[in-house]
């Protein structure tokens, strides 16, 4: 079917076409960081700190040095004499956000490596070059360090006490940013609502867990003065900025690429202290430098999320209609925040979700303590204020005895009050509104995959008649997706007349290349195959802004059609000129331009590519430039608005706490699916994650700042055999803010699972009164609670008799 | 993640392998199926010097049928029992057992041998041999010695095996007549390492009385726990809600399991509490089935 070449009525918009990435990694012919060899190449192991937080003194690296095979060694003082910091702002917001959003941002800079101070475990302290990692870590096990130990502060809580030691001298506080905003009358609403709640939320810590860990490879040729380093990164023209900037040479000098790249789910996407460390030492040492993260170093160093405590007060009517919310949150920063206060930006737009409610105030803080830092994960600031939001929800429905779906109808913004503005900023500056949908109908749809609101109720009652617990999960969210800044991309039409796309997008196995494919296909009228994309290499488009936060179909879709227009608009009136038409006669068609109405009258795009080029007997009007080619940038106005419903039927076997999910579903609306096969295993990848997240995976610290679980042995990945049922749903309402009507749904599925999970558990143990406010939904809590109960029953009716 | 520098010996027979190991004694390892050294060795948690390898022993790999009992040889993969017939008709609890051991690619390295000399505290092997009162046969260039399940694990990853030893069979007693088994397991996912496991079997009379019963623990003790107690509160009995429930709070008050990040002392009691009541159930109504 794909090799009709006038296959365009239609398109491949909304074809499930076949990745074309997946013929190289099936046969094992995937390129990933770990798999690049180069002549003469050393390999890179880092010391990394066993305390949470101590002074560093004097550091000795000379035995490590005197090993066979060791060509480099360094402690933090040898590196920060050379090397600056890591800016603490790789991301800063823009001027519309701070002036709608109360904030006091103090971001510390991140050392490479630091020479007086470790602030969590797994924080280098030195690093060493030998001819195979094997001797490297031989050479590590060879440093003499002396370290003092400081007070650790575990946790954000400890980190808000009035003596706590500081994290950071220098900023005089342990907290990174405080942030601030309101709508409609904030807290004042409160007085005048006849209900009131308070409850605390606590969303743990996890991380992305990409099957490939970080990695960095980097190579300097003397003889041009330039640098090409292969990094597992979603941010590549992010990694060549910051390279730029430590090592003070221009970017263009710099190439960065990421080969293939097995997942990143955001904790790629930012630039770490290895990204430039590697680059800088082959330089420095003039041989190329390999870095792979091992799965411990990656537990202990890569990016953790989450991890956020709210207290929330909800006003609500008799009805269960939602008058104002109210909350106080910490995000437990770590000891660094690479990402700034993002993700509590996130936290504070996402909150009230799909629902109208008129009154809102927020406040958050963004703390330091002596934890691996924090960074965006899958869902970014929205599963975390979702479990709080979508948890009060339930609970208001319980206080007033009504359904829970019932309470969330009352509340949803119907669909003929799109487009709704909501009334807060969103982070990229601009007002939020969202763009369209229809909210209600996705429950509803949700409901009905699980038989309908009301056989659930039937089959949930008959469970409890017969000593049996069967609960129902809901969870809504929205979504802003396809966030600024821009996105760029490169268009060229070469002699071939085939179409050479580039983009600044760096995809981790989202299938970008086929997507931008089926885009540029349908834009020129070609057979998708004559279409080829590169991706995630700075030499291919100068500025780019990388593949993190839902962005990239929205984005780079955007950049690849103005680039095209640009092109499009030079070739028609080329191929004017060589048909002798107007250009208003012709139009695109069969991977050229044709007369309208003339079938005879064509000429194709290498036709018009070889009439542009520059030269003798070219074939361009009096005026026309030479070359088909284009570069160009597209800024969004602003955030479309994805959505989903999440629902799930899960069993509680009460003897063990053990919960079984019968069935879980997602009604999913992303806008208009260029790929519905790769949308729904995105949205599939991402409700597997956030399962995990809601049952399974924990970094658990203990009290002195120790990460217990820094194994796959302790952080428990769902497997295959982990995954329940899962249905996935579309809806496909376009998106009015760009042409093709997409929205974004990289991180959709991740969000809901955790409240959907917790909420099915205490609407199963309805009868127990019980309330699951916090992750992992832990079954031992879950047994505690039947067993308390049957406790109290057996006392009541001792006393009784 | 890389393991510290060590020297690799392949012995092709266990005579050439008890005399390296007696050469080589207290630094050296044997790797079976290497699912737990290996991860160990990467850590820099176990550093042996010299590390022999058992793989290329053909004679250490057989399930064979020695009428009282079944023998299996240490190097037999967990894969090879779960696929047995003489497996799972004569020991069917070893079958049970096997089928809750991990996935399959690790069943398929993994051996039998491997997990009885590693010991680990929450496997499966080790709690079972200890309920069947299986024998274990360590050779040595001394001779060789048959131990009892009871004599041989000695504690967390620890057993009676002498540095000079190495583990080249398991014998297993056949399960009596009008006998039934279950082993039963909690884990947070499946195929981890239990929270709580019973292996459970019993054999009855022709009135279904509990004439014989086995009962062990694994995840809740330093090794794995046989319930004696638990065995004599149900021995001679028939099978009544009440036996059953007096067996379930007998089996949470026998063991004193350590709470750790996956679950509380508290709640590994409860379960094998739990555990016991549903493996005793299965395993008497299976017996009462084969009748």
């Amino acid at each position: 079917m794909l090799d009709e070449p006038l296959r365009q009525s239609g398109g491949y918009i909304g074809q499930s076409v076949p990745r074309r990435e997946d013929r190289n990694l099936l046969l094992g012919k995937g390129q990933f960081v770990a798999d690049i060899q180069l002549p003469g190449m050393l390999h890179v192991a880092f010391a990394r700190s066993p305390l949470a937080h101590a002074t560093i003194g004097t550091v000795d690296v000379d035995s490590a040095l005197a090993i066979n095979g060791v060509h480099f060694a360094a402690s933090g003082s040898d590196v920060c004499a050379e090397l600056p910091p890591i800016n603490g702002m790789q991301v800063v917001t823009p001027q519309g956000w701070r002036d709608r959003v109360d904030t006091d941002i103090l971001i510390p800079d991140q050392p490479l490596v630091p020479e007086d101070r470790v602030r969590y475990v797994g924080e280098a302290y030195a690093m060493v070059a030998a001819d195979s990692r094997y001797i490297a870590e031989d050479a590590l096990e060879q440093i003499e360090v002396e370290f003092e130990p400081l007070p650790p502060l575990p946790d954000a809580e400890s980190a808000l006490k009035d003596d706590a030691v500081l994290v950071h001298e220098q900023l005089g506080r342990n907290v990174a940013a405080l942030l601030h905003t309101r709508k409609g009358d904030g807290a004042d609403a409160m007085e005048s609502c006849p209900h009131r709640l308070s409850r605390r939320f606590v969303h743990h810590r996890y991380a992305a867990m990409p099957m490939e860990t970080r990695g960095v490879v980097a190579e300097y040729d003397g003889r041009t003065d330039t640098l090409t380093v292969w990094s597992s990164t979603q941010v590549v023209h992010w990694v060549r900025r910051e390279i730029s900037t430590a090592l003070e040479m221009p970017e263009e000098r710099i190439r960065c690429v990421a080969p293939d790249v097995g997942g990143g789910f955001g904790g790629k996407g930012h630039v770490y202290p290895e990204d430039i460390l590697v680059a800088w030492l082959a330089k420095k040492l003039r041989r190329p430098i390999k870095w792979v993260e091992d799965r411990h170093e990656h537990i202990l160093n890569a990016a953790h999320s989450r991890d956020n405590i709210y207290d929330v007060e909800i006003g609500f009517d008799d009805r269960g209609k939602i008058h104002v919310v109210t909350s106080s949150f910490i995000v437990d920063s770590g000891a660094y925040t690479p990402v700034g206060a993002g993700i509590a930006g996130n936290s504070i737009a996402h909150m009230l979700g799909p629902y109208d409610i008129p009154h809102y105030e927020t406040d958050c803080k963004v703390v330091l303590t002596n934890r691996t830092p924090n960074a965006p994960y899958r869902g970014a600031g929205r599963p975390e204020v979702g479990f709080a939001m979508e948890r009060a929800v339930d609970i208001v429905a319980n206080h007033l005895d009504l359904d829970p779906a019932v309470v969330r109808f009352r509340n949803m913004i119907p669909p003929e009050a799109m487009p709704y503005d909501v009334g807060l900023t969103y982070r990229d500056g601009v007002p939020m509104v969202y763009d369209s949908g229809d909210y209600p109908e996705a429950l509803r749809r949700a409901l009905d995959a699980l038989g309908g609101l009301e056989v659930i109720r039937k089959r949930q009652k008959d469970a409890w008649a017969n000593g049996k617990y069967l609960g129902l999960g809901l969870g809504c969210y929205v979504e802003g997706t396809g966030v600024g800044p821009f996105e760029g991309a490169t268009i060229k039409i070469d002699s071939t007349g085939k179409i050479m796309v580039a983009t600044g997008a760096c995809p981790q196995g989202q299938g970008h290349e086929t997507v931008f494919a089926q885009f540029a296909a349908d834009m020129w009228h070609v057979p998708i195959e004559d279409v080829y994309v590169t991706v995630a290499d700075t030499a291919d488009i100068t500025l780019g802004y990388g593949t993190i936060a839902s962005r990239s179909t929205v984005t780079a879709s955007g950049a690849i059609k103005i680039a095209s227009d640009k092109i499009q608009e030079k070739a028609l009136t080329i191929a004017a000129n060589m048909l002798e038409v107007g250009e208003a006669d012709l139009e695109m068609r069969d991977a050229g331009v044709g007369v309208v109405g003339i079938p005879d009258m064509h000429v194709t795009w290498r036709e018009i590519a070889c009439a542009a080029k520059p030269g003798w007997d070219n074939q361009r009007p009096i005026g026309v430039d030479a070359g088909l080619e284009a570069t160009s940038y597209y800024e969004p106005p602003t955030v479309t608005w994805a959505y989903a419903a999440n629902a799930a039927l899960v069993w509680i076997d009460t003897d063990t706490g053990k919960l079984e999910i019968e069935k879980y579903v997602e009604v999913h609306d992303a806008g208009v699916l260029v790929n519905p096969g790769l949308a729904d295993g995105q949205v599939k990848g991402g409700l597997v994650q956030g399962l995990g997240g809601a049952l399974l995976e924990e970094l658990a610290y203990d009290e002195q700042g120790q990460l217990l679980t820094g194994s796959f042995a302790d952080y428990l990945m769902p497997t295959a055999s982990d995954v329940p049922p899962i249905e996935v749903l579309h809806m496909e309402t376009p998106s009015p803010l760009n042409v093709f009507g997409v929205k974004g749904l990289g991180e959709g599925g991740a969000i809901a699972p955790p409240v959907v999970i917790a909420n099915a558990v205490c609407d199963a143990l309805r009868p127990f009164k019980a309330e699951l406010n916090s992750t992992p939904v832990r079954w031992q809590d879950i047994a505690a609670i039947t067993e308390n109960a049957d406790r109290q029953q057996n006392m009541r009716a001792d006393q009784e008799a | 993640m890389k393991p510290a520098s060590f020297s690799y010996l392949l012995p092709k027979t266990v005579p050439e392998a008890v005399k390296m190991i007696a050469e080589h004694s207290g630094d050296a390892r044997f790797i079976a199926g290497g699912q737990s050294l290996v991860p160990m060795m990467n850590f820099r948690l176990a550093r042996p010097s010299v590390l022999i390898d058992l793989n290329r022993i053909p004679d250490l790999s057989y399930i064979k049928d020695r009428g009282d009992y079944i023998a299996v040889g240490a190097m037999t993969r967990e894969r090879m029992i779960e696929n047995s017939d003489i497996v799972r008709d004569m020991c069917p609890l070893v079958h049970d057992a096997t089928l809750n051991i991990a996935h399959l690619p690790i069943r398929s390295r993994g051996t039998i041998g491997g997990s009885i000399s590693n010991a680990d505290p929450a496997a499966e092997y080790p709690a079972t041999m200890l309920a069947l009162d299986a024998f274990m046969v360590a050779k040595s260039e001394r001779g060789e010695r048959e131990i009892g399940a009871a004599d041989f694990f000695d504690g967390v990853l620890s057993t009676s095996l002498e540095a000079d030893e190495i583990l080249t069979e398991v014998r297993i007693p056949k399960a009596p007549a009008n006998s039934g088994s279950a082993f039963i397991e909690i884990s947070r996912r499946q195929g981890d390492y239990a929270l709580a496991g019973i292996a459970a079997q019993v054999t009855l009379d022709d009135d279904e009385n509990i004439i014989g019963i086995q009962l062990a623990a694994c995840g809740v003790g330093p090794g794995p726990v046989r319930l004696n107690q638990v065995e004599d509160g149900v021995r001679g009995t028939t099978l009544t809600a009440e036996i059953l429930s007096n067996a379930k709070e007998a089996a949470t008050a026998a063991v004193d399991p350590e709470g750790d990040v996956h679950a509380t002392a508290a709640y590994r009691r409860k379960l094998t509490g739990v555990m016991t009541e549903r493996a005793l159930r299965k395993a008497v109504l299976r017996a009462v089935g084969k009748k």
